[in-house]
C-alpha cells in the first residue's frame, strides 16, 4: 500500500476531528454568548485580591 | 458644599450622606446593600467598576406568587426533588461588577449552587437546592441587593427557550468542506503530470465529491428551498440564480469526474457556499438584549393578589382573573385588567401606556384602565373585564399583529435578479446556440460555464455586509434596528408620523408656566421651601424650576396626601395643591396638569405645566419639512396644539385625541394610498401603529427597560439625529448598486472565460472568492465611512 493511503486518511481523521471538536463546542453553547466568558476568566485574580485587602483590613482595624 | 456621589448607586447623596466606613451614601437601600456584601466579603464588587449598583426597591409582598407551585413548574428549566434551574432576566445587568456579584451569589446563599450570567442577553441562570431553598427566596435575594429581575407574563408562557443553532452548522460544515476541498485540488491546479498523481487522481477526486455532499445537501439547502418558493410564487428571487448556480456546479462537477473528463469545480461550489453563508451570518447580528416581539404580555405580571369574600389575600394568575373579583394592588404594581377603584388613593402612571410621565390621580368609584402602575400605596380594584378583552389589550387582536412586513417588500437584491436571472440566461442559450453551430461538442461545457460563473455570489453578498455594519454601526449610535430589511424601507419613507407625548416631549422634564397674582418675597420663600419637603412628582418638576431661595425652617408643615401641602413660616401660611384642596374659585382644568397656591387664605394663582419637548424637536423637523410629509398623531387632548404650532414648521398636520385603533387607521389609510410610512412612538398605546406602518421605530429613554413592538429602537438622546439615519440608509442603498456595478465587472470577465469555453477550474477557484472578498471589502470600507460622517 502507498503512502499516499496513509497520509490521506490521517489528513482526513484529523479535520474530521477537529470538526467533531467544533460541533460540540457549538452544541455545549460556546457560540451563544461570546462576551461574557471574556470578563469572566479575568475574575480569578480580582478574588485572591480581595482576600488579602480583607486580612490586611482587619489588621488596622 | 459640594455633594458627594453615593459609593453604591453613584447617584448624588444631597446635603446629608448617609456616612459608613468613610463611604457615603444616597439612601438606606444602598447602604443596607453595602453591608450585605461587605458582609460576605464581596466588596470586591465596587474595585471593579466604580458605582456599580442601584437602589435596591421595596418588593413586600410582590413576589408572593413564586409559592405557587405551577408558577415554578412554568418558570424553571429543569426541576427535580433537590435542584431546580431557572434563567431571570435581570435588566439591570450592566458591567463586569454585575457579572461577578451575580456568579458570586452562592457566597450569599449557600443552597445556590451555581449561577452563570450571559451578558448579552442580560440573564442569569441559578441553579438552586430545592429542598432548602425556593424560587421567592432566591428572587428576593436578587431584590436586596438590588437586582431585581424581571418576571412578566411573557416568561409565563413561552416556557422553554430554544436557541437555533442552525446556521453555524451549516457554516461550519461548509468551511469544513471547502478547506478540505481546496486541500485536495492543489495538485491539479499546479497540473503536475507526475505519475502518481495520474494513478491517484481518482482518490483525490472523490474524496473532493464526498466533501462536497454534505456541503450541497445541507449547508446550501436554504437556497434551494428558497428559490423553489420563488419560483413557486412566480419571483425571481436572488436565490433562482445561486440554486442554479450550485446545482449546475455539482452536476457538471461530477459528470466530469466519473467520465474522467476533469476534476470538476467542487472547491469553488464550497467555497461559493461557505461565502453565502459567511455573509447570512455577518448580517444575522441581533441585539440580545432587547426584544423587537414585545407585546403587552411582555409588561404584565404573571400573578396578583385576590381578596376574597373572607378578606384573604391568595395570589392569582393573571388569566384566572374574572370579572367582578376583588384586586388588590401595591406600590408600583401594574394594573392588569381594566376595573373600578374600591379602596385607597390612586396615582396611576400611564407611562408604558401613553408615554404621558406624570401620574393621574383617582379616586375610589373611577374607572382604571390596564396598563397603569400604581405609584403610592395599596389600592383596591374590581375588575370589569377579563385580561384579553381590555381596552388595551384588545388592541392586539387586530390582524396586524399576525403578519409579516418582510413577506410584503421585494428587495433591492430580488429586484435586481430577477433581471440578471433573465440575463445571464439568454447569453447561457446564446452562447450555446453559437458553439452547437461552431464546434457541438463543446455547447454543453460552455452552457453549465455560463452559469457557473455567473452564479451571482458577489451580488448576493453586496447587501448582507453592507446593512450588516451599518446595522453594527447604527447600534453603535444607540439605534437600535431589527434586521437588515428595516434598512432598506427607511431609505424609501415618504411620510414620517410621529406620537407626542414620550415621543417628540421628553419624560424626564416638564416646565410650568405661573398665571395669576404674583407672590411676595416671603411667599415665594415659603413656596421653594415647603416644595422642598414634598416629595410628590409634581412637587419635585416645580422645585427644580423655582429659583433658588434661602433654606428656612418652617414652622408647620403638613402634606395631605393626594391633595396637597399646608406650610406655616412666621405670618405667612400657604396652600399649595389642587383646586379644590386650595379653594380656587375656578374649576380644574381638564386639558393641563396644574397645581395651585393660596396664601392666608386668598387665592393666588396656579402653576400650569406645559410638556416639555425634547431638544432639537423644531430644527429636526425643520430639516425633514422639504423631505417628507410630517404628521403629529397624539392620544391626547388639545391642550398643546397652539405651542406647537409656534414650535413646528408650518403645514405639519397635528391630529389629536387619536385612540390606539385610530392611529392605526389612519397609517393603513394613508398607505392605501401610496404613502410610505415612518411611525416613530414610545407607548403600548402606539404598538398597534408601529405594526402597521412600513417602519416603526420606539424611541426608550432607557433601551433595556421598555420599548413596544417595533422595527427598531432609538435611543431617547438620538431622537435630534434621526434624519442623518434616513440619509444614511440612502446611502446605503446607493452603496449597494455600486457594489453591483462592480461585481458585474466581474462577471463580464468571468463571462468572456466561459463563453470562449476555456473557463478552467482554477480560473473558477480565483475568480470566485476574488470578486466575493473584494465585494465585502469594498461595502465593509463604504459603511465605515458612512459611520464615519455619522459621528
Amino acid at each position: 500500500m502507498s503512502v499516499i493511503y496513509i497520509l490521506l486518511t490521517v489528513s482526513v481523521i484529523v479535520g474530521v476531528a477537529f470538526f467533531i471538536v467544533f460541533l460540540l463546542a457549538v452544541k455545549s453553547g460556546q457560540y451563544d454568548d461570546s462576551y461574557t466568558p471574556s470578563v469572566r476568566m479575568l475574575f480569578e485574580d480580582e478574588l485572591v485580591k480581595k482576600q488579602t485587602k480583607q486580612s490586611t483590613k482587619s489588621k488596622t482595624d | 458644599m459640594e455633594n458627594k456621589s453615593c459609593f453604591h448607586c453613584g447617584d448624588d447623596c444631597g446635603i446629608h450622606p448617609i456616612i459608613v466606613n468613610d463611604k457615603s451614601f444616597c439612601c438606606n437601600g444602598c447602604k443596607t446593600v453595602f453591608e450585605i456584601f461587605s458582609e460576605n466579603e464581596l466588596t470586591c464588587y465596587y474595585d471593579l467598576q466604580h458605582s456599580p449598583g442601584t437602589i435596591p426597591k421595596e418588593v413586600a409582598g410582590k413576589y408572593d406568587f413564586l409559592a405557587q407551585d405551577n408558577i415554578i413548574e412554568k418558570l424553571t428549566e429543569f426541576r427535580s426533588d433537590t435542584l431546580e434551574i431557572v434563567t431571570l432576566y435581570i435588566p439591570h445587568i450592566h458591567c463586569s461588577s454585575c457579572i461577578w456579584i451575580l456568579e458570586n451569589l452562592n457566597k450569599l446563599n449557600t443552597d445556590i449552587s451555581d449561577s452563570q450570567v450571559n451578558f448579552g442577553k442580560k440573564t442569569v441562570r441559578i441553579s438552586y437546592n430545592s429542598e432548602k431553598t425556593n424560587l421567592k427566596d432566591v428572587v428576593l435575594l436578587l431584590c436586596s441587593i438590588g437586582y431585581e429581575p424581571y418576571i412578566s407574563l411573557e416568561d409565563f408562557q413561552s416556557g422553554k427557550k430554544h436557541i437555533n443553532r442552525t446556521l453555524i452548522y451549516k457554516l461550519g460544515v461548509a468551511g469544513f468542506g471547502f478547506g478540505n476541498i481546496m486541500f485536495l485540488s492543489f495538485p491539479e491546479y499546479f497540473e503536475v503530470n507526475e505519475y502518481w498523481l495520474e494513478q491517484y487522481k481518482h482518490l483525490f477526486r472523490w474524496l473532493m465529491f464526498a466533501l462536497s455532499l454534505p456541503v450541497v445537501f445541507y449547508s446550501a439547502q436554504d437556497y434551494f428551498i428558497s428559490a423553489y418558493k420563488g419560483l413557486r410564487s412566480k419571483l425571481l428571487n436572488i436565490d433562482v440564480p445561486i440554486a442554479l448556480g450550485i446545482t449546475v456546479l455539482f452536476l457538471r462537477s461530477t459528470i466530469e469526474i466519473i467520465f474522467d473528463l476533469g476534476s470538476g469545480f467542487f472547491d469553488s461550489l464550497a467555497g461559493l457556499v461557505f461565502f453565502l453563508l459567511v455573509g447570512k451570518y455577518f448580517q444575522q447580528k441581533t441585539y440580545d438584549f432587547l426584544s423587537f416581539e414585545r407585546d403587552y404580555k411582555s409588561y404584565f405580571p404573571i400573578a396578583i393578589t385576590k381578596i376574597d369574600k373572607d378578606g384573604h389575600e391568595d395570589s392569582i394568575q393573571v388569566y384566572d382573573i374574572k370579572k367582578g373579583d376583588r384586586l388588590l394592588i401595591r406600590n408600583e404594581e401594574l394594573i392588569p385588567v381594566d376595573g373600578i377603584l374600591i379602596n385607597g388613593r390612586g396615582k396611576i402612571d400611564y407611562s408604558f401606556v401613553t408615554g404621558e410621565s406624570q401620574p393621574v390621580s383617582k379616586v375610589s368609584g373611577d374607572k382604571l384602565f390596564a396598563g397603569g402602575k400604581q405609584t403610592s400605596g395599596v389600592i383596591e380594584l374590581e375588575a370589569l373585564k377579563s385580561v384579553e378583552q381590555s381596552y388595551l389589550t384588545q388592541l392586539w387582536s387586530n390582524d396586524v399583529f399576525n403578519k409579516n412586513k418582510e413577506d410584503e417588500f421585494t428587495t433591492i437584491t430580488n429586484t435586481i435578479s430577477k433581471h440578471f436571472t433573465i440575463t445571464i440566461l439568454s447569453i447561457a442559450l446564446i452562447a450555446t446556440t453559437f458553439w452547437l453551430v461552431i464546434d457541438a461538442s463543446k455547447a454543453m461545457n460552455v452552457f453549465t460555464a455560463v452559469l457557473i460563473i455567473a452564479c451571482p455570489c458577489a451580488i448576493a453578498l453586496s447587501a448582507p455586509f453592507t446593512f450588516g455594519n451599518l446595522l453594527r454601526i447604527f447600534g453603535k449610535l444607540k439605534f437600535y434596528v431589527k434586521n437588515a430589511g428595516v434598512l432598506e424601507q427607511l431609505a424609501e419613507i415618504d411620510t414620517i408620523i410621529f406620537d407626542k407625548t414620550g415621543t417628540i416631549t421628553s419624560n424626564k422634564s416638564s416646565h410650568a408656566i405661573y398665571d395669576g397674582e404674583g407672590l411676595t418675597q416671603d411667599e415665594a420663600l415659603v413656596l421653594k421651601n415647603s416644595l422642598r419637603g414634598s416629595n410628590h412628582p409634581l412637587s419635585r418638576t416645580l422645585y427644580d424650576i423655582l429659583e433658588t431661595h434661602d433654606i428656612v425652617t418652617l414652622d408647620h408643615f403638613n402634606e395631605h396626601i393626594g391633595k396637597g401641602i399646608e406650610a406655616q413660616h412666621q405670618a405667612v401660611n400657604l396652600k399649595i395643591g389642587s383646586a379644590h384642596f386650595v379653594g380656587s374659585p375656578m374649576e380644574q382644568s381638564a386639558l393641563n396638569t396644574t397645581v395651585h397656591i393660596s396664601s392666608n387664605s386668598n387665592y393666588k394663582g396656579k402653576y400650569t405645566f406645559y410638556n416639555s419637548y425634547r431638544k432639537g424637536v423644531a430644527k429636526l423637523f425643520n430639516a425633514l419639512k422639504p423631505h417628507f410629509d410630517l404628521v403629529i398623531l397624539s392620544g391626547d387632548n388639545e391642550g398643546e396644539r397652539e405651542n406647537l404650532k409656534k414650535l413646528l414648521p408650518a403645514k405639519t398636520k397635528l391630529i389629536f385625541n387619536q385612540k390606539p385603533e385610530d392611529k392605526l387607521e389612519y397609517i393603513k389609510y394613508h398607505q392605501s394610498e401610496g404613502a410610505k410610512v415612518l411611525m416613530i412612538g414610545d407607548g403600548l398605546n402606539d404598538a398597534g401603529a408601529l405594526a402597521q406602518s412600513n417602519v416603526g421605530i420606539a424611541i426608550s429613554e432607557d433601551v433595556n427597560v421598555f420599548s413596544p413592538a417595533c422595527d427598531a429602537i432609538l435611543d431617547a438622546s438620538k431622537f435630534k439625529h434621526l434624519f442623518n439615519y434616513i440619509k444614511a440608509s440612502k446611502s446605503a442603498i446607493k452603496i449597494i448598486k455600486w457594489s453591483f456595478v462592480l461585481s458585474f465587472l466581474y462577471n463580464i470577465v468571468g463571462l468572456y472565460f466561459a463563453v470562449t469555453g476555456q473557463l478552467a477550474p482554477v480560473v473558477a477557484a480565483i475568480l470566485m472568492p476574488l470578486s466575493s472578498i473584494s465585494i465585502v471589502v469594498f461595502t465593509t470600507l463604504c459603511t465605515n465611512f458612512l459611520g464615519r460622517r455619522l459621528k
